[in-house]
């Protein structure tokens, strides 16, 4: 149940390095008067990047998880509800996994 | 100290200025996917055990680093002597991506700039910052609602890092589960819910394909930064003037 000394140090030098990025992207956007070509770019950063975190698992996954996330979109489509959509996809990978086994 | 917050700031872009999403709102929209995390921080807390971190050592990482993915990244790294260097710029690759997703947060809560805030961004990840982004695009930028599913995350973190090291594999396959699934499909419901129709056609397609192919190409997670970038650059390119 102690922190020995050297990685007590590891630890604050991950937390310094992990720290700094989530607040300086703010206080950087804060740094400049937005033009309209920034405030364009600030407007489709969350999608492109959201897009991203999705896209290359999805492609490697497989058919169980490619279907989950056609009726994950099919039913967030309807819903516009974070709940209905997470359980529709969670419920149709499981089911699709058991009936399409890789 | 989340309450001593002043009023959520008047919003530049989206409407409505004031939402009516609060702290308890932002911690309810934040309980679906607590569960995941619950089960990723289980997992981190068998690992941490069985790297040969004490109990208080992974504690300490997960309250004061509180990322994730480069928690797990440095337990890989982790021998003894522990390899200082190495695993802290790791570290700061793996999250850079926060980098943008705070700028993303600007439009909303930016402005008026307050001192507290820079303290509430140590509990931005990739979950409570799309979660926050997506009640933003629909209702308005509240910061009280950032603030409340991130400190549910915050929580739901400690107590399965704890509750992982010291109960064991409790959770036996989270794949079995569907439990891996929970984060494309939140990721995936909050892309929804942003979408402005056609206008995202270009970018999200820029996005994607930057991003698998930086995935094929580079080591980490650097396909998220790569994807994130092109795509948003993208829509910038044609919007803007």
């Amino acid at each position: 149940m102690d922190v020995r000394p050297e990685t007590l140090l590891v630890i604050a030098g991950m937390a310094i390095v992990t720290y700094l990025p989530r607040a300086t992207g703010l206080w950087l956007a804060g740094r400049f008067e937005l033009s309209d070509r920034l405030r364009a770019w600030l407007e489709a950063l969350p999608g492109a990047i959201l897009v991203s975190m999705v896209a290359p698992g999805l492609v490697r996954a497989g058919p169980p998880e490619w279907l989950a996330a056609a009726a994950t979109v099919a039913v967030a489509w309807r819903t516009r509800g974070l709940l209905p959509g997470l359980a529709t996809g969670i419920v149709v990978v499981v089911l699709l996994r058991q009936l399409l086994p890789t | 100290m989340p309450e001593t917050t002043p009023a959520p700031p008047a919003s530049s872009t989206a409407p409505p200025a004031v939402s009516s999403a609060g702290l308890a709102a932002g911690a309810a929209r934040a309980l679906p996917i607590a569960t995941g995390i619950f089960v990723y921080g289980v997992v981190f807390g068998v690992l941490a055990h069985q790297t040969g971190l004490t109990l208080a050592e992974a504690a300490l990482m997960s309250a004061v680093v509180y990322a994730g993915a480069s928690q797990f990244t440095a337990l890989g790294l982790w021998q003894v002597p522990v390899p200082a260097l190495p695993i802290i710029i790791t570290t700061l690759v793996v999250n850079l991506r926060h980098l943008m997703m705070s700028a993303s947060m600007h439009p909303w809560i930016g402005r008026p700039r307050r001192r507290s805030l820079f303290g509430l961004l140590f509990f931005l990840t990739d979950e409570s910052w799309a979660l926050s982004i997506g009640e933003f695009a629909r209702n308005g930028g509240s910061l009280r609602f950032f603030v409340g599913a991130a400190l549910t995350l915050f929580v739901t973190w400690q107590l399965a890092t704890a509750t992982g090291y010291v109960a064991g594999n409790v959770v036996q396959d989270p794949v079995a589960l569907g439990l891996d699934f929970a984060f494309v499909a939140v990721f995936t419901v909050l892309l929804v819910c942003l979408c402005r129709g056609r206008r995202d056609l270009l970018p999200w397609a820029v996005a994607a394909a930057a991003a698998i192919g930086a995935s094929l190409a580079l080591p980490g997670n650097w396909y998220i930064i790569v994807g994130g970038l092109a795509g948003s650059l993208a829509a910038a390119a044609r919007d803007g003037r």
